[in-house]
């Protein structure tokens, strides 16, 4: 530990290396998530060098190259950062509003809202694209509201939220089981895709919506985030400062489950990653800093590093999900270990 | 401070929570630039009533006023720059560093996108000077004892610059010379400052040493309220909490010290008359 | 103790209570013969339970009773196992698939069959026992930790997300199995669909020693209510107590999940309903629970088979339906504090 600062100055200049730190650890994230782009872009099952990428990526036409750039790998590697960043973000914003690193929408009901409804309208409804997107985002978010609506008494506390939502949740899940086991056409892959997520056969027409979702609900949520960061010292604290609390409450609701919605319908609730990119982030970040953007970076990285693991290193071919949830599982109980022992935690 | 003074006070006030009303048609004055401490049994309403103060809650009749606007038709924004409050169980973020939690409670003055000020600046540095906390801004909250951190949450209300400061129970859970301490502080604020201060206690001699205008709740509704020698009387403590007591003075600050009386433990002539007993 | 204040009224309604229970099983065990989602005439009905499997209809019948049977068991089994562990933890939300033990259970089969080619039905039972047992552990372990001991919240977020994280590892482990992989459905929506007697007689012992060591509990559960301090003052020994009840329920669940896989919230709303109707003495409730359960249980199955004809709708879709709202309800019960 530093000295303690005896003058007003100290504590301001070493508030400011603070600050330079924190923007340090951001820049490293964000290279981080770069470089895991670039090695899905050139390195899958077989090598193609970064300057035949970038002439690719220029819109050149290049024999052999071209045809597994531009419309296997660039989307994939483009709807894993997105998906990414939208679990990260989404997650981290319920995870810091209920002050319970384990009340994740992973936990909570969001994910299996937006997946249910996902699964039924593309298999009852027989519906794609964009309007799956929309009715997966509208479900999570009655989802969301319902749960919301049915944990308020007296004020929404957070353990009731945590608690209505794991009974949603437990139930929709076994409502997306069931619509998938009924369907007519019971495939594998495609069950996992919405029961444990994955990025196979993602296509360069997800990536605009996704886009726009993150664009749309990453801007609502950062008008938000000093509310939201007011909310993590309780609710009465943060209306003794000033901030309606309800309110701020259902419009952050609104931009995570948009988050967590979108990127859900496109590849599935991918496993632990909306859970894992907040705790991981303020691991990184340290006590006090905001974790809104290093979690949804944490979030890339994660989406992308599962992906080409569960693609190329091992001797299965894994969705990004299985693989997510592999590598969250262990950390996941020192996670709980950890917040239990220490009462809570974010 | 900022003159004149704001004026909080609570008129025909009836509130609680869901069917259960627990403050009956309540009317208190709070004197600006002075003390008040507020007395009273276990759900004689008094964290109810400094909650519906600090528009926590909602009445179910009856205002807040604060200038003679009623709070809860006041934007939360403009009320948090005027009226700071320091709830029961205030929750400190992991890790948080003390330096961070006190600058939170500038909340209110920021907007959107402003950038940290000189003004910002100023009130976290006089806050933290106040409270004597600048030696441990730099270390995370959650390691600090619990009159250090106490002293930092009443930081944090302070950078807030409110002319009137709300406090639900500042001492519970705190050993006695944290105590203390932290009513001491209060003083220092209210005398450096002029800053109204409102505290719910629960202790009665506490209250009764620190206060400039004593309150006493029961039932819901003001028992008596004033200076501490007219509140703190043997006939108040009967009435509020049911118990005979003797009101002695105490010699060092010759504020009222009531010494209760219980049915045991007394000396030979001690005895109460026959009939003023329990038994 | 407590149970000697003024009962007689109470007596009654739980007598009446048990025998309508009773009634209503088998009032539900006839039904489940006879309806399903094919309609089969009054002759071939008795022809099927004298052994005759000539017609379809008499083989539809011959299916239909090894299933109610596997539901009676495993409805028993499950709601009886959720009572316990609602006594053991002193938590309204325990529910072995809330807690993650189905999940856990389902997770060691599958770890089974994959890594050790198992197959018997006493195989899987043996493997659903072992995985139900160590995530019970661990859930309670890991909720437990702590300030407040084993609250709600933190038991029930231990659980779910233990329960995640084996599902996550379950389809790891099944994916690259082609061949059993098509099961995969199985496993992780409960039902009593491919019920034979081959496979229940084999477990038949564990589902009565789980329920005779469940039963024999009540007396400990009881005190146990009364808070740990109190129960050790009365003279009993807090932790053996915990143990032995907990090995019941855990016998139970697994042998309810080695048949059926999954089911979900039965253990949570058959003991909350029965509590609020008899009262919360334990030695009247887990019996009561026991018939209960089986009574939902089939009950569920039956609609199950005639809502969606000519699909079926698997029991745990149906105890997830009807159980959800009751979880929630008891959620919206409870006192922030108390969470």
């Amino acid at each position: 530990m530093t000295a303690p600062a005896h003058s007003i100055e100290t504590l301001a200049a070493r508030r400011r290396r603070r600050t330079s730190r924190h923007r340090l650890t951001l820049g490293i994230l964000a290279g981080l998530v770069f470089a895991l782009f670039t090695l899905t872009m050139v390195l899958g099952q077989s090598y193609t060098p970064l300057t035949t990428v970038i002439r690719v990526l220029m819109g050149e036409n290049v024999e052999g190259a071209s045809f597994l750039i531009g419309t296997l790998r660039l989307p994939r590697a483009l709807v894993s950062v997105l998906a990414g960043l939208c679990f990260g973000l989404g997650g981290v914003v319920f995870q810091i509003m209920l002050r319970n690193p384990l009340a994740s929408p992973d936990f909570i009901g969001i994910t299996w809202g937006a997946s249910a409804a996902a699964v039924f309208s593309i298999v009852v409804l027989s519906l794609s694209g964009p309007p799956v997107s929309i009715v997966a985002v509208v479900a999570g978010l009655l989802a969301a509201l319902l749960v919301y609506g049915l944990a308020a008494r007296n004020g929404v506390a957070g353990a009731r939220f945590i608690l209505v939502g794991i009974g949603i949740s437990a139930m929709l899940r076994s409502v997306t089981s069931y619509i998938l086991a009924s369907a007519p056409a019971w495939s594998l892959q495609d069950a996992l895709r919405w029961l444990t997520g994955s990025v196979n056969g993602a296509q360069i027409s997800d990536v605009l919506p996704l886009l726009l979702a993150f664009t749309l609900f990453g801007g609502l949520l950062f008008t938000q985030r000093r509310d939201l960061e007011a909310l993590r010292m309780g609710d009465d604290t943060a209306a003794a400062l000033g901030v309606k609390v309800a309110r701020t409450r259902i419009l952050l609701i609104i931009a995570a489950v948009g988050l967590i919605g979108s990127a859900t319908a496109i590849t599935g609730p991918i496993a632990f990653v909306s859970f894992l990119a907040g705790p991981i982030a303020a691991r990184i970040v340290g006590g006090g800093g905001s974790v809104l953007i290093p979690a949804a970076l944490v979030g890339a990285a994660l989406v992308l590093a599962s992906d080409y693991t569960g693609q190329f290193l091992l001797p299965t071919r894994y969705p990004v999900g299985v693989i997510s949830g592999v590598l969250g599982a262990p950390y996941l109980l020192y996670l709980i270990v950890r917040i239990n022992r220490k009462g809570r935690s974010l | 401070m900022t003159d004149p003074r704001h004026i909080l006070s609570v008129t025909q006030l009836s509130a609680g929570y869901g069917e259960i009303e627990i403050l009956k048609t309540l009317d208190l004055d709070v004197p600006p630039g002075k003390i008040t401490v507020i007395v009273g049994a276990n759900a004689s309403g008094k964290s109810t009533l400094l909650r519906t103060m600090s528009r926590l809650l909602s009445p179910t009749a009856g205002q807040v006023l604060l200038d003679g606007k009623s709070i809860h038709h006041t934007p939360t924004r403009e009320l948090a720059r005027k009226l700071g409050l320091l709830p029961q169980s205030p929750i400190a973020p992991e890790g948080i560093l003390v330096d961070d939690l006190v600058r939170r409670g500038r909340h209110p003055h920021r907007g959107l996108l402003s950038s940290w000020t000189r003004k910002d600046e100023e009130a976290v540095e006089h806050a933290l000077t106040a409270t004597r906390t600048l030696d441990l801004a730099e270390r995370p909250v959650d390691e600090l004892s619990g009159g250090q951190r106490q002293r930092v949450w009443v930081a944090m209300a302070l950078a807030q610059q409110t002319d009137i400061l709300l406090l639900d129970e500042p001492t519970t859970f705190l050993d006695i010379n944290h105590q203390v301490e932290i009513l001491d502080l209060m003083v220092d604020l209210n005398r450096a400052r002029g800053t109204t201060v409102v505290m719910v206690l629960h202790d009665l001699n506490l209250g009764a040493r620190y206060a400039d205008h004593l309150v006493a709740l029961a039932g819901g509704k003001v028992h008596v309220s004033g200076t501490p020698e007219d509140v703190l009387t043997e006939d108040t403590v009967r009435s509020v909490f049911g118990l005979e007591s003797r009101i002695l003075t105490d010699p060092t600050s010759g504020r009222p010290i009531m010494v209760p009386i219980g049915r045991h433990g007394m000396l030979d002539g001690h005895r109460l008359a026959e009939g003023e007993g329990h038994e | 103790m407590f149970s000697k204040v003024p009962s007689g009224h109470r007596d009654a309604v739980r007598s009446f209570w048990l025998v309508g229970l009773f009634a209503l099983l088998g009032l539900l065990v006839v039904l489940s013969i006879v309806v399903g989602t094919r309609d089969v005439g009054t002759d071939d009905i008795w022809a099927a339970l004298n052994g005759q499997t000539e017609t379809i209809g008499q083989s539809a019948i011959a299916v239909r009773i090894p299933r109610m049977v596997l539901a009676v068991l495993a409805g028993g089994a499950l709601a009886l196992a959720g009572a316990v562990m609602q006594g053991v933890t002193r938590n309204p939300l325990a529910d072995p698939g809330i807690l993650g033990v189905n999940s856990g259970a389902s997770l060691a089969v599958v770890l089974g069959v994959a890594w050790f080619g198992i197959s018997s039905p006493e195989a899987y039972f043996w493997s659903a026992l072992l995985g139900a047992a160590v995530t019970t552990l661990f859930v309670y372990a890991v909720g437990s930790l702590g300030p407040g001991g084993a609250t709600p919240l933190k038991l029930t977020l231990a659980g779910a997300a233990t329960s995640v994280a084996c599902v996550s590892l379950f389809i790891a482990v099944i994916l690259p199995l082609n061949d059993i992989a098509g099961g995969i459905q199985t496993w992780l929506i409960g039902g009593v669909g491919g019920a034979t007697f081959h496979r229940i007689v084999p477990v038949l012992p564990f589902f009565a020693a789980g329920l005779l060591i469940s039963l024999l509990s009540a007396h400990k559960l009881n005190s146990l209510a009364l808070g740990d301090d109190l129960a050790a003052g009365l003279g009993d020994n807090v932790a053996l107590s915990r143990i032995i009840a907990s090995v019941g329920a855990v016998l139970l669940c697994a042998a309810a999940t080695a048949l059926c896989g999954p089911i979900i919230f039965l253990g949570l709303m058959v003991p909350h309903l029965l509590r609020l109707m008899t009262g919360v003495d334990y030695r009247w409730l887990l019996p009561l629970s026991t018939l209960g359960g089986a009574c939902f249980l089939l009950f569920a199955d039956t609609l199950g088979r005639v809502v969606a004809r000519p699909d079926e709708i698997e029991v745990s879709i149906i105890t997830a339906l009807f159980g959800a709202p009751i979880f929630i309800w008891i959620v919206r019960r409870q006192k922030v504090r108390e969470l």
